[in-house]
């Protein structure tokens, strides 16, 4: 069927993509739109709680922080349960969503995203790797526990415990100590390779020399430093609900008084504001580079800054310094800084940090096409909130929403088999 | 039979061996590779607009749209025509609605009459793919779908891309975008299907006042290469090194 039949047939149905939610001012290029919108927003921010997690699970596994040894467990198995997720918003972008897998079949390796798929499958590998390392003899001692019991749900588990171990059924000191030897050389290898895959998103971006906002070799380095503190407070935010909750139950069960909930609430506080100390030195390496980036550009006032700077100071203003540097940098900064630390202001403060680095991302994808290449023009994002067709739902709030809710299905499935939160 | 864990791995690590190292003999080529072989490399597809001629009449943009098939009615389009305004003040009104695609009859800009006695000049551009010689739009693709054929101009397979808008973020000239049908990435191809064949593009060949030209830089002898060698041209956006290869008669400071 020609084109001209289709569109004679259904001319009205025909999704340029981009047309929906973009809205120009003064002059644009015909062809220009808001392509990359809410799903490559999602994109490096799920990338980047996956490389920050890891990052705090290695740095009690590598450097020894005996500070952080409770919550590496957990953070180690969230970044696996996070992991899948990086992948998903560029799936739901992709126009041609089946095809998504020729990045593996024919890679274009002068193409930052070509080597995406080989930087992901060996972070993959080294956190299974890992994660297999950690678990093992606990998954030896499941199969002892499990030997000769009755009951569906215990054959299964049992049977699921032999795969997992993949027949090493050793759990001799000498074994024992030669799995932790392997999980230091992992994470060790993990943290750079953690740093790449999420450097090198900023990368993907930062070497774009059409688009004047995106252009910058520090993009990668502010990406992983935003990155880790992202990811830090995920797990410090998942891991203070998932302690609340159980201190909860504890007081259900037992009584306010009762010892554990004293021990739960102790363990708690005192895992939260060691963690908060690395989430405050991610973040002011942070905001130092972002601030630099934002100098020079102001300093060295090139062809482009007179659009950026209308841009940032001017239609932007709210988004980048109000809800980035304020509310999500400066706010949860104080917030922290502040001696005598509970965790109901920790809690917030680690909504704010999240949102801060969302609204980083969100600043630098959307933000980056908020104006025309021809520098003459402007292009607003009106993000679809209630999806009409496939288009308006995988880039819309609810696709958004999919994404970020996924992580922590699939925790709560991982954390089934692999259980990372005793307090003891 | 058996066999232990390490004659298990030593078997698997000798297999690999042996089977690595007749395969190693084939090529692996990307389709990017494959299908740049095409083309004819006698032949440098150059363009040449001269922005003297353009009455913006928006011609060639209907044209193109026909040709190409690309939806008339959406206001994504292969080529346009810009129209500059520039005032006694300095101030700059530009437009391309539908890409020029019906022409400039109006005196209004946007809503805005534009008092004729405070006019300083005015003028059209038309743009089109600049089919550069180092396009960021074929370095950035990242399973190869884009490619830049032997003559020079840069192609899309519509099989393979993957409909990622790398592409159209990396192209300087704001020339990409998605074809609503097909979805994947879409651009000006110079009409190669036509020129491969002898035929002028449908923007040269529907200009009436011969503001289009296109020509091969390689023959000394073409018309539009004599031009390119003897008299004063200019490109677009020369700053991002691309090495755009749609020259300009005429253009002015403010065209962007």
């Amino acid at each position: 069927m020609s084109v001209e039949n289709i569109v004679g047939q259904g001319g009205e149905h025909l999704v340029v993509h981009g047309l929906e939610w973009t809205a120009k001012e003064l002059f644009t290029y015909p062809n220009e739109f808001i392509y990359w919108s809410i799903q490559i927003v999602m994109y490096p921010y799920m990338t980047g709680l996956v490389a920050g997690a890891f990052v705090l699970s290695s740095l009690y596994h590598v450097f020894g922080q005996q500070d952080l040894k409770t919550i590496a467990r957990f953070s180690l198995v969230f970044s696996l349960a996070l992991l899948p997720v990086a992948m998903m918003p560029l799936q739901f972008h992709l126009q041609q969503p089946f095809r998504g897998m020729n990045v593996m079949f024919t890679p274009h390796f002068t193409s930052a995203i070509a080597a995406f798929g080989i930087v992901f499958s060996t972070y993959a590998v080294i956190v299974l790797s890992e994660i297999w390392f950690v678990y093992r003899k606990f998954f030896v001692d499941q199969i002892e526990i499990l030997k000769g019991k009755e009951g569906a749900v215990d054959r299964f588990k049992y049977y699921l415990y032999l795969l997992l171990s993949l027949g090493a059924f050793d759990t001799s000191d000498a074994a024992v100590a030669k799995d932790k030897k392997a999980v230091k050389i992992l994470a060790g290898i993990g943290i750079p390779v953690a740093c790449f895959l999420h450097g090198y998103a900023g990368f993907i971006f930062g070497s774009v020399k059409a688009n004047a906002l995106w252009m910058s070799p520090l993009m990668p380095v502010i990406f992983i430093m935003s990155a880790v503190v992202s990811g830090i407070a995920l797990c410090m935010l998942t891991y203070i609900i998932i302690m609340e909750f159980k201190k909860w139950s504890a007081i259900i069960a037992k009584g306010k008084g009762d010892e554990s909930v004293q021990v739960i609430a102790g363990a708690e506080l005192d895992v939260i504001t060691k963690t908060s100390r690395y989430l405050l030195g991610f973040l002011i390496a942070a905001i130092t580079l972002e601030l630099l980036d934002l100098i020079f550009r102001g300093y060295t006032a090139m062809k482009s800054w007179d659009i950026l700077r209308s841009v940032m100071y001017g239609k932007d203003f709210i988004h980048i310094f109000v809800m980035q540097y304020g509310i999500g940098n400066l706010l949860p900064f104080i917030m922290l800084l502040v001696p005598g630390l509970s965790i109901r202001r920790v809690f917030f403060a680690l909504i704010f940090v999240l949102f801060g680095v969302f609204m980083m991302r969100w600043n630098v994808v959307i933000g980056g096409q908020a104006f025309s290449l021809s520098f003459a023009g402007y292009m607003h994002y009106h993000m679809p909130i209630i999806p009409h067709n496939m288009e308006t739902y995988k880039e819309g709030l609810f696709g958004a929403l999919t994404v970020f809710a996924t992580p922590f299905a699939l925790f709560w499935v991982i954390n089934k088999v692999t259980p990372s939160l005793e307090y003891k | 039979m058996s066999c232990s864990r390490r004659d298990f791995i030593k078997n698997t690590f000798k297999t690999t061996l042996a089977s690595t190292l007749p395969l190693s003999a084939f090529k692996m080529l990307s389709p990017a590779e494959v299908k740049a072989y095409t083309g004819d490399s006698s032949i440098r597809w150059v363009f040449l607009v001269d922005t003297q001629k353009c009455v913006g009449c928006g011609l060639c943009v209907k044209a193109c749209k026909k040709e190409n098939e690309i939806p008339y009615d959406p206001p994504i389009t292969r080529t346009w025509v810009e129209r500059y305004v520039l005032m006694k003040n300095g101030q700059a009104h530009i437009e391309s609605p539908y890409g020029g695609r019906d022409g400039y009859t109006e005196t209004k800009i946007r809503e805005n009459e534009i008092p004729p006695e405070q006019i300083a000049k005015g003028f059209f551009v038309p743009k089109l793919c600049n089919q550069c010689k180092k396009p960021a739009c074929v370095q950035v693709c990242p399973v190869g779908a884009t490619y830049q054929t032997q003559d020079g101009v840069v192609l899309v397979d519509r099989k393979w891309c993957i409909g990622c808008g790398y592409c159209i973020m990396a192209c300087p000239y704001g020339m990409r975008f998605f074809h609503p049908i097909h979805k994947v990435a879409e651009k000006c191809t110079f009409c190669y299907h036509r020129i491969k064949n002898g035929m002028k593009t449908a923007c040269v060949q529907n200009c009436p006042f011969g503001a289009r030209r296109i020509g091969n830089l390689k023959d000394p002898n073409d018309p539009v290469t004599k031009v390119i060698m003897t008299e004063r041209v200019s490109v677009l956006k020369d700053e991002y090194g691309t090495k755009p290869q749609v020259y300009y008669i005429g253009l002015d400071t403010n065209v962007r």
